[in-house]
Protein backbone atom coordinates (compact mmCIF):
# COMPACT_ATOMS: atom_id res chain seq x y z
CA UNK A 1 0.00 0.00 0.00
CA UNK A 2 1.39 3.35 -0.88
CA UNK A 3 1.23 5.86 2.27
CA UNK A 4 0.87 9.38 1.98
CA UNK A 5 3.36 10.19 4.64
CA UNK A 6 3.44 13.67 6.16
CA UNK A 7 4.02 13.47 10.10
CA UNK A 8 7.62 15.07 10.72
CA UNK A 9 8.15 12.21 13.35
CA UNK A 10 7.86 9.19 10.66
CA UNK A 11 9.48 10.59 8.25
CA UNK A 12 12.21 11.16 10.81
CA UNK A 13 11.71 7.87 11.93
CA UNK A 14 12.02 6.83 8.51
CA UNK A 15 15.64 8.17 7.98
CA UNK A 16 16.96 6.15 11.06
CA UNK A 17 15.25 2.74 9.89
CA UNK A 18 16.35 3.26 5.71
CA UNK A 19 20.05 3.08 6.81
CA UNK A 20 19.91 -0.03 8.47
CA UNK A 21 17.49 -1.86 6.08
CA UNK A 22 19.61 -0.31 2.98
CA UNK A 23 22.64 -1.20 4.29
CA UNK A 24 21.87 -4.77 5.58
CA UNK A 25 19.84 -5.49 2.05
CA UNK A 26 23.61 -4.52 0.68
CA UNK A 27 25.27 -7.02 3.16
CA UNK A 28 22.96 -9.97 2.47
CA UNK A 29 24.35 -9.88 -1.61
CA UNK A 30 27.65 -11.28 0.49
CA UNK A 31 25.24 -14.24 1.42
CA UNK A 32 27.02 -17.19 0.11
CA UNK A 33 29.39 -15.12 -1.47
CA UNK A 34 31.67 -14.48 1.09
CA UNK A 35 35.44 -14.99 1.24
CA UNK A 36 35.51 -17.92 3.94
CA UNK A 37 32.43 -19.68 6.01
CA UNK A 38 33.00 -17.95 8.73
CA UNK A 39 33.03 -14.58 6.95
CA UNK A 40 29.98 -15.61 5.57
CA UNK A 41 28.31 -16.76 8.41
CA UNK A 42 29.09 -13.04 10.27
CA UNK A 43 28.23 -10.93 7.62
CA UNK A 44 24.76 -12.38 7.53
CA UNK A 45 24.63 -12.19 11.04
CA UNK A 46 25.00 -8.39 10.68
CA UNK A 47 22.54 -8.22 7.99
CA UNK A 48 20.45 -9.59 9.97
CA UNK A 49 21.00 -7.43 13.02
CA UNK A 50 20.28 -4.35 10.51
CA UNK A 51 17.37 -5.41 9.03
CA UNK A 52 15.92 -6.19 12.13
CA UNK A 53 16.63 -2.84 13.91
CA UNK A 54 14.99 -1.26 10.62
CA UNK A 55 11.98 -3.75 11.04
CA UNK A 56 11.57 -2.05 14.85
CA UNK A 57 11.76 1.17 13.20
CA UNK A 58 9.17 0.74 10.48
CA UNK A 59 6.57 -0.62 13.00
CA UNK A 60 6.68 2.24 15.18
CA UNK A 61 6.23 4.39 11.85
CA UNK A 62 3.15 2.19 11.11
CA UNK A 63 1.51 2.72 14.45
CA UNK A 64 2.28 6.52 13.62
CA UNK A 65 0.97 6.29 10.70
CA UNK A 66 -1.93 4.67 11.61
CA UNK A 67 -4.96 3.44 8.99
CA UNK A 68 -3.92 -0.35 8.54
CA UNK A 69 -0.32 0.47 7.69
CA UNK A 70 1.96 -1.85 8.08
CA UNK A 71 5.95 -2.28 8.31
CA UNK A 72 6.22 -3.55 5.10
CA UNK A 73 4.79 -1.02 3.03
CA UNK A 74 7.64 1.51 3.92
CA UNK A 75 10.58 -0.69 2.12
CA UNK A 76 8.22 -1.94 -0.32
CA UNK A 77 6.25 1.02 -1.69
CA UNK A 78 8.47 4.42 -1.40
CA UNK A 79 10.94 5.29 -4.68
CA UNK A 80 14.23 6.14 -4.44
CA UNK A 81 13.96 10.31 -3.83
CA UNK A 82 11.65 9.10 -0.59
CA UNK A 83 14.40 6.83 1.22
CA UNK A 84 16.03 8.96 3.52
CA UNK A 85 19.08 6.91 3.86
CA UNK A 86 22.57 8.25 3.95
CA UNK A 87 24.49 7.88 -0.21
CA UNK A 88 27.28 5.74 1.57
CA UNK A 89 25.05 2.78 2.83
CA UNK A 90 23.53 2.45 -0.91
CA UNK A 91 27.19 1.88 -2.47
CA UNK A 92 27.69 -1.12 -4.54
CA UNK A 93 29.58 -4.06 -2.49
CA UNK A 94 32.67 -3.96 -4.16
CA UNK A 95 35.44 -6.29 -3.05
CA UNK A 96 35.72 -7.49 0.64
CA UNK A 97 37.45 -4.29 1.56
CA UNK A 98 35.71 -1.79 0.11
CA UNK A 99 32.65 -3.66 2.15
CA UNK A 100 34.67 -3.51 5.29
CA UNK A 101 36.24 -0.06 4.74
CA UNK A 102 32.28 0.96 4.23
CA UNK A 103 30.98 -0.76 7.26
CA UNK A 104 33.44 0.60 9.62
CA UNK A 105 32.77 3.95 8.69
CA UNK A 106 28.94 3.69 9.26
CA UNK A 107 29.25 1.69 12.26
CA UNK A 108 31.44 4.21 13.80
CA UNK A 109 28.94 6.84 13.05
CA UNK A 110 25.65 4.28 14.10
CA UNK A 111 27.60 3.55 17.58
CA UNK A 112 27.40 7.24 18.27
CA UNK A 113 24.37 7.94 17.00
CA UNK A 114 22.17 5.42 18.62
CA UNK A 115 24.03 5.83 22.09
CA UNK A 116 22.68 9.84 21.57
CA UNK A 117 19.66 8.26 20.91
CA UNK A 118 19.34 6.42 24.30
CA UNK A 119 18.59 9.68 25.33
CA UNK A 120 15.54 10.73 23.09
CA UNK A 121 12.48 12.67 24.39
CA UNK A 122 10.67 9.38 22.88
CA UNK A 123 10.73 6.63 24.79
CA UNK A 124 10.28 4.08 21.94
CA UNK A 125 12.91 5.47 19.84
CA UNK A 126 15.20 5.31 23.17
CA UNK A 127 14.56 2.26 23.49
CA UNK A 128 15.10 0.65 20.37
CA UNK A 129 18.20 2.30 20.21
CA UNK A 130 19.31 1.02 23.56
CA UNK A 131 18.97 -2.32 22.38
CA UNK A 132 20.64 -2.03 18.95
CA UNK A 133 23.67 0.01 20.54
CA UNK A 134 24.67 -3.51 22.11
CA UNK A 135 25.02 -5.38 18.48
CA UNK A 136 26.03 -1.87 16.46
CA UNK A 137 29.11 -2.49 19.14
CA UNK A 138 29.84 -6.23 18.02
CA UNK A 139 29.64 -4.80 14.06
CA UNK A 140 31.67 -2.11 14.80
CA UNK A 141 34.28 -4.38 17.00
CA UNK A 142 34.08 -6.66 13.51
CA UNK A 143 34.68 -4.13 10.82
CA UNK A 144 37.61 -2.25 12.59
CA UNK A 145 39.67 -5.76 12.77
CA UNK A 146 39.30 -6.05 9.59
CA UNK A 147 40.52 -3.00 8.54
CA UNK A 148 43.77 -3.42 10.75
CA UNK A 149 44.11 -6.53 9.48
CA UNK A 150 43.87 -5.69 5.49
CA UNK A 151 46.07 -2.32 6.37
CA UNK A 152 48.45 -3.35 8.12
CA UNK A 153 48.48 -7.04 5.87
CA UNK A 154 50.70 -7.32 3.04
CA UNK A 155 51.56 -5.07 0.29
CA UNK A 156 48.65 -5.55 -1.99
CA UNK A 157 45.91 -6.01 0.82
CA UNK A 158 47.38 -2.39 1.98
CA UNK A 159 47.01 -0.59 -1.29
CA UNK A 160 43.46 -2.04 -1.86
CA UNK A 161 42.01 -0.91 1.46
CA UNK A 162 43.71 2.44 0.88
CA UNK A 163 41.53 2.63 -2.28
CA UNK A 164 38.61 1.74 -0.65
CA UNK A 165 39.26 4.70 2.10
CA UNK A 166 40.13 6.84 -1.13
CA UNK A 167 36.79 6.30 -2.63
CA UNK A 168 34.26 6.05 0.07
CA UNK A 169 35.52 8.74 2.60
CA UNK A 170 34.19 11.64 1.06
CA UNK A 171 30.65 10.18 1.61
CA UNK A 172 31.01 10.52 5.65
CA UNK A 173 30.58 14.05 5.97
CA UNK A 174 26.73 13.76 5.42
CA UNK A 175 26.70 12.27 8.23
CA UNK A 176 27.24 15.48 10.61
CA UNK A 177 25.33 17.45 8.15
CA UNK A 178 21.82 17.74 9.50
CA UNK A 179 19.25 16.91 7.37
CA UNK A 180 15.77 18.88 7.69
CA UNK A 181 14.36 15.88 9.91
CA UNK A 182 17.78 15.93 11.88
CA UNK A 183 16.96 19.61 12.82
CA UNK A 184 13.72 19.08 13.76
CA UNK A 185 14.02 15.71 15.87
CA UNK A 186 17.03 18.04 17.68
CA UNK A 187 14.38 20.72 18.44
CA UNK A 188 12.01 18.42 19.78
CA UNK A 189 14.37 16.72 21.73
CA UNK A 190 13.96 13.61 20.36
CA UNK A 191 17.30 13.46 18.27
CA UNK A 192 21.09 14.94 18.61
CA UNK A 193 22.94 17.24 16.59
CA UNK A 194 24.42 15.37 14.35
CA UNK A 195 27.27 17.61 13.66
CA UNK A 196 28.07 17.05 17.44
CA UNK A 197 29.35 13.41 16.74
CA UNK A 198 31.96 14.68 14.19
CA UNK A 199 34.54 14.94 16.48
CA UNK A 200 34.49 11.63 18.33
CA UNK A 201 33.57 9.98 15.09
CA UNK A 202 37.25 11.45 13.74
CA UNK A 203 38.90 10.54 16.92
CA UNK A 204 37.96 7.11 16.64
CA UNK A 205 38.50 6.55 13.05
CA UNK A 206 41.71 8.15 13.00
CA UNK A 207 42.76 5.65 15.92
CA UNK A 208 41.98 2.74 14.09
CA UNK A 209 43.40 3.93 10.48
CA UNK A 210 46.49 4.48 12.43
CA UNK A 211 46.76 1.15 13.79
CA UNK A 212 45.96 0.03 10.20
CA UNK A 213 48.71 1.81 8.52
CA UNK A 214 46.25 3.93 6.69
CA UNK A 215 45.86 7.69 5.75
CA UNK A 216 42.68 9.37 5.33
CA UNK A 217 42.32 11.55 2.25
CA UNK A 218 41.54 15.48 2.07
CA UNK A 219 38.17 16.68 2.95
CA UNK A 220 36.01 16.79 -0.26
CA UNK A 221 34.08 19.89 0.10
CA UNK A 222 30.93 18.29 -1.91
CA UNK A 223 28.63 17.18 0.45
CA UNK A 224 25.84 14.07 -0.81
CA UNK A 225 22.46 14.79 0.18
CA UNK A 226 20.91 10.86 0.24
CA UNK A 227 18.70 12.15 3.51
CA UNK A 228 17.05 15.38 1.08
CA UNK A 229 16.27 12.37 -1.34
CA UNK A 230 19.07 12.95 -3.88
CA UNK A 231 20.39 9.12 -4.40
CA UNK A 232 22.99 7.17 -6.81
CA UNK A 233 21.87 4.81 -9.31
CA UNK A 234 22.98 2.02 -6.90
CA UNK A 235 19.87 2.74 -4.97
CA UNK A 236 17.25 2.68 -7.91
CA UNK A 237 19.33 -1.23 -9.14
CA UNK A 238 18.51 -2.49 -5.54
CA UNK A 239 15.17 -1.17 -5.06
CA UNK A 240 14.06 -3.00 -8.57
CA UNK A 241 15.76 -6.51 -6.38
CA UNK A 242 14.30 -5.65 -3.13
CA UNK A 243 10.78 -4.68 -4.28
CA UNK A 244 10.40 -7.14 -7.03
CA UNK A 245 8.43 -9.44 -5.92
CA UNK A 246 5.65 -7.28 -3.97
CA UNK A 247 5.44 -5.07 -7.04
CA UNK A 248 5.10 -8.46 -9.47
CA UNK A 249 2.33 -9.73 -7.00
CA UNK A 250 0.66 -6.78 -4.91
CA UNK A 251 -1.53 -8.96 -3.30
CA UNK A 252 1.16 -11.77 -2.25
CA UNK A 253 0.60 -12.56 1.30
CA UNK A 254 3.52 -14.95 3.33
CA UNK B 1 11.89 -7.48 37.75
CA UNK B 2 9.72 -10.05 36.94
CA UNK B 3 6.57 -10.65 38.82
CA UNK B 4 5.47 -14.03 39.39
CA UNK B 5 1.85 -13.78 39.62
CA UNK B 6 0.73 -16.74 37.68
CA UNK B 7 3.20 -19.15 38.85
CA UNK B 8 1.46 -22.24 37.08
CA UNK B 9 1.33 -20.55 33.79
CA UNK B 10 5.38 -19.75 34.05
CA UNK B 11 5.62 -23.72 35.03
CA UNK B 12 3.82 -24.83 31.68
CA UNK B 13 6.03 -22.29 30.02
CA UNK B 14 9.27 -24.16 31.73
CA UNK B 15 8.23 -26.54 28.85
CA UNK B 16 8.35 -24.40 26.07
CA UNK B 17 11.57 -24.64 24.37
CA UNK B 18 13.97 -22.20 22.86
CA UNK B 19 13.57 -23.32 18.51
CA UNK B 20 16.99 -23.13 18.04
CA UNK B 21 18.73 -23.85 21.39
CA UNK B 22 16.33 -26.26 22.83
CA UNK B 23 18.10 -27.47 25.87
CA UNK B 24 17.01 -23.87 27.05
CA UNK B 25 13.10 -23.19 27.82
CA UNK B 26 11.85 -19.48 26.59
CA UNK B 27 11.76 -19.12 30.55
CA UNK B 28 15.62 -19.90 31.29
CA UNK B 29 16.35 -17.47 28.39
CA UNK B 30 14.91 -14.61 30.40
CA UNK B 31 12.94 -13.48 27.23
CA UNK B 32 9.23 -13.84 28.71
CA UNK B 33 9.42 -10.94 31.23
CA UNK B 34 6.00 -10.68 32.68
CA UNK B 35 2.36 -12.58 32.74
CA UNK B 36 -0.96 -10.53 33.62
CA UNK B 37 -4.79 -10.93 33.00
CA UNK B 38 -6.54 -7.76 31.87
CA UNK B 39 -9.80 -8.89 32.50
CA UNK B 40 -10.70 -10.19 29.25
CA UNK B 41 -7.48 -11.98 28.17
CA UNK B 42 -4.13 -12.88 28.98
CA UNK B 43 -1.14 -10.87 28.53
CA UNK B 44 2.54 -12.32 28.37
CA UNK B 45 5.42 -9.60 27.80
CA UNK B 46 8.08 -11.03 25.29
CA UNK B 47 11.77 -9.77 24.97
CA UNK B 48 13.55 -10.26 21.77
CA UNK B 49 17.24 -11.30 22.13
CA UNK B 50 18.84 -9.97 18.75
CA UNK B 51 16.38 -7.50 17.14
CA UNK B 52 16.63 -9.50 13.83
CA UNK B 53 16.46 -12.89 15.52
CA UNK B 54 14.55 -15.00 13.55
CA UNK B 55 13.24 -17.14 16.47
CA UNK B 56 11.06 -14.63 18.33
CA UNK B 57 7.65 -14.90 15.99
CA UNK B 58 8.23 -18.16 16.60
CA UNK B 59 8.86 -18.28 20.57
CA UNK B 60 5.87 -16.06 20.70
CA UNK B 61 3.44 -18.37 18.79
CA UNK B 62 4.70 -21.58 21.31
CA UNK B 63 4.36 -19.00 24.08
CA UNK B 64 0.81 -18.12 23.12
CA UNK B 65 -0.58 -21.45 22.28
CA UNK B 66 1.21 -23.82 24.96
CA UNK B 67 -0.72 -21.13 27.32
CA UNK B 68 -3.70 -20.82 25.22
CA UNK B 69 -3.72 -25.36 25.67
CA UNK B 70 -3.07 -24.58 29.40
CA UNK B 71 -5.79 -21.86 29.97
CA UNK B 72 -8.36 -22.34 27.66
CA UNK B 73 -8.09 -18.30 27.46
CA UNK B 74 -7.16 -16.07 24.99
CA UNK B 75 -3.56 -15.15 25.27
CA UNK B 76 -1.72 -11.99 23.96
CA UNK B 77 1.70 -11.51 23.45
CA UNK B 78 3.35 -8.14 23.87
CA UNK B 79 6.98 -7.59 22.38
CA UNK B 80 8.72 -5.26 25.15
CA UNK B 81 12.50 -3.95 24.11
CA UNK B 82 12.70 -1.54 27.61
CA UNK B 83 14.47 -3.31 29.20
CA UNK B 84 16.51 -4.62 26.28
CA UNK B 85 17.10 -8.28 27.17
CA UNK B 86 20.66 -9.30 28.42
CA UNK B 87 22.49 -12.42 29.16
CA UNK B 88 22.57 -10.89 32.77
CA UNK B 89 18.99 -12.43 32.98
CA UNK B 90 20.00 -16.25 32.19
CA UNK B 91 19.95 -18.14 35.69
CA UNK B 92 23.16 -20.28 36.89
CA UNK B 93 20.61 -23.35 36.12
CA UNK B 94 20.65 -22.48 32.82
CA UNK B 95 24.19 -21.68 32.14
CA UNK B 96 24.68 -25.00 33.60
CA UNK B 97 22.25 -26.85 31.08
CA UNK B 98 23.83 -24.97 28.26
CA UNK B 99 26.79 -26.22 28.82
CA UNK B 100 26.13 -29.58 29.31
CA UNK B 101 24.58 -29.41 25.99
CA UNK B 102 28.04 -28.12 24.15
CA UNK B 103 27.45 -24.43 24.36
CA UNK B 104 29.94 -22.27 26.39
CA UNK B 105 27.70 -19.74 28.83
CA UNK B 106 28.09 -16.29 28.60
CA UNK B 107 31.35 -15.36 30.75
CA UNK B 108 31.26 -12.78 33.23
CA UNK B 109 28.31 -9.57 32.64
CA UNK B 110 27.59 -7.35 30.18
CA UNK B 111 29.58 -4.85 29.78
CA UNK B 112 30.62 -2.45 26.87
CA UNK B 113 31.39 -4.79 24.38
CA UNK B 114 33.25 -1.50 21.89
CA UNK B 115 36.48 -1.98 23.65
CA UNK B 116 38.82 -3.38 20.46
CA UNK B 117 41.86 -3.97 22.56
CA UNK B 118 40.58 -4.46 26.20
CA UNK B 119 41.20 -7.93 27.32
CA UNK B 120 38.98 -11.11 26.12
CA UNK B 121 37.59 -12.89 28.48
CA UNK B 122 38.26 -16.37 28.82
CA UNK B 123 35.70 -18.88 27.47
CA UNK B 124 36.27 -21.82 28.81
CA UNK B 125 35.61 -25.44 26.67
CA UNK B 126 32.44 -26.73 27.51
CA UNK B 127 33.66 -30.02 26.78
CA UNK B 128 37.54 -30.38 28.67
CA UNK B 129 36.88 -26.87 30.42
CA UNK B 130 40.87 -25.28 29.26
CA UNK B 131 40.49 -21.85 29.17
CA UNK B 132 43.22 -21.97 26.26
CA UNK B 133 40.60 -21.23 23.63
CA UNK B 134 40.67 -18.95 20.64
CA UNK B 135 38.04 -16.62 19.61
CA UNK B 136 37.27 -18.06 15.89
CA UNK B 137 34.61 -15.26 14.90
CA UNK B 138 32.10 -13.00 16.74
CA UNK B 139 29.26 -14.60 14.96
CA UNK B 140 28.39 -17.93 15.14
CA UNK B 141 24.77 -20.00 12.93
CA UNK B 142 22.87 -17.57 15.24
CA UNK B 143 23.15 -14.59 16.17
CA UNK B 144 23.45 -14.74 20.01
CA UNK B 145 26.40 -17.05 19.33
CA UNK B 146 30.27 -16.46 18.98
CA UNK B 147 32.69 -19.53 17.14
CA UNK B 148 35.46 -20.51 19.73
CA UNK B 149 38.25 -23.22 19.05
CA UNK B 150 39.38 -25.28 21.36
CA UNK B 151 43.23 -26.62 20.85
CA UNK B 152 43.42 -29.10 23.83
CA UNK B 153 40.60 -30.70 22.06
CA UNK B 154 40.93 -29.87 18.52
CA UNK B 155 37.74 -29.03 18.52
CA UNK B 156 35.17 -25.93 18.07
CA UNK B 157 32.56 -25.30 19.95
CA UNK B 158 30.06 -21.97 20.33
CA UNK B 159 29.77 -19.95 23.15
CA UNK B 160 26.56 -17.99 23.76
CA UNK B 161 27.93 -14.42 23.53
CA UNK B 162 27.37 -11.62 26.67
CA UNK B 163 25.05 -9.25 25.68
Amino acid sequence: MKLDICDPKIEYILQLADDSLILGHRLSEWCGHGPVIEQDIAISNVSLDLIGVARQFYQYAAELQGGGATEDDFPYWRMSREYRNHVLVELDNGHWGDTMMRQFLFDTYQYLLFQALTESKDERIAAIAAKAVKEVAYHAQYSAEWVIRLGDGTELSHDRIQGSLDLLYRYTKEFFTPSARDAWAQEQGIGPDVSALRETWLKEVNQVLSLATLTAPEDDPSVWRGKEGEHTESLDHLLSVMQSLPKTYPDAKW
Amino acid sequence: MVTREFPELWAALEQVPDPEIPVLSVVDLGVVRDIRHDGSRYVVDVSPTYTGCPALDMMSDSVRQALEQFTGERVHIEHVLSPPWTTDWMSADAREKLRAYGIAPPVGKTQDKRSLFGPKPDVPCPRCASEETELQSNFGSTACKSLYFCPKCSEPFEHFKCH
